[in-house]
């Protein structure tokens, strides 16, 4: 899985955009997985239902993943609990503050040409490239 | 089969789509992804293979989306209202893209590598889930003393 992967990367992204599409063009609803987790929280009805099932068809794609080819997920255990937990929780919060993150900002909004996406993703993935480089000891 | 019901069948078949996709596109292994990020180090550009795979199917479906009144199951379409490029997005991307860096996930494939059954997605997932409602609570608080202060400015508030 590791190493440059062109071809993988490229049939996979087509593989996101046919789920982003289907799920705008039947459903009307944009495949921002941030927004989808965060706006369940208080959601009802036919709100709740949709996201419920688009995040059960999401783990139940991991679990078939890992009955089919667990490499996907990679070696175990290469980050510490307690970066997984201040990461995650910076995650949410960033999300959360800037509506969107790779899904909602980087392919459905880049898809949209929405500038406000553009300049998200532009910027998220800077302070990433930021991190691993200082993390890494690169700068 | 009502309309909601379809919804929902299809909101659940894109799940599975989505997490097929991720899984091909090596974003469920947090190292291929820190890999992306590690530009100043051995640097895999796999994933803007991702992005640009995604991006060439969305734009043509988004394009279709913008000229029609409603989804083909009926409804209305879910757009973003906002559109202002402002502090808040820059913070909060600024903010996601240091999680991302830290971690190797964004918020889809913590959630496909829950699947995984391992303690990290997990961790990163709750976590995530914590900052959220943590971020909702303290902006809806923010809000309605705005508008308190806005309702009743004879307050000291």
């Amino acid at each position: 899985m590791m190493g440059f992967t062109p071809v993988g990367s490229t049939l996979g992204g087509l593989v996101l955009g046919v789920a982003i599409s289907l799920l705008i063009l039947f459903d009307g609803r944009i495949a921002g997985i941030s927004g989808i987790v965060g706006r369940s929280f208080g959601a009802r009805g036919g709100d709740l239902s949709w996201r419920l099932y688009f995040l059960g068809g999401l783990v139940v794609g991991g679990l078939l993943w890992r009955l089919g080819s667990p490499g996907v997920f990679g070696a175990a255990s290469s980050t510490g609990l307690a970066t997984l937990a201040t990461g995650g929780f910076l995650v949410g919060v960033g999300t959360t503050l800037g509506n969107g993150c790779t899904s909602g900002h980087g392919l459905c909004g880049i898809s949209r040409l929405s500038p406000r996406s553009i300049v998200a993703t532009l910027v998220f993935v800077a302070t990433g490239m930021l991190t691993v480089a200082v993390t890494r000891g690169r700068l | 089969m009502s309309n909601g019901n379809k919804k929902d069948a299809v909101a659940a078949i894109c799940g599975l789509l989505f997490a097929l996709g991720l899984g091909l596109g090596g974003m469920t292994n947090p190292l291929k992804v820190q890999a992306f990020l590690d530009v100043l180090g051995k640097w895999d550009p796999s994933l803007m293979f991702v992005m640009g795979g995604g991006i060439v199917v969305g734009l043509w479906a988004f394009r279709a989306a913008k000229r029609r009144a409603h989804p083909f199951l009926g409804g209305d379409f879910g757009w973003p209202r906002r559109s202002r490029i402002d502090g808040q997005l820059l913070a909060g991307a600024a903010i996601f893209g240091v999680g991302w860096g830290l971690t190797g996930y964004c918020p889809g494939p913590a959630l496909v590598a829950l699947g995984a059954g391992r303690i990290g997605p997990a961790v990163a997932v709750s976590s995530m889930v914590l900052g959220m409602l943590a971020t909702q609570a303290v902006t809806a608080g923010a809000r309605r003393r705005t508008d308190k202060r806005r309702d009743h400015p004879h307050l000291a508030l």
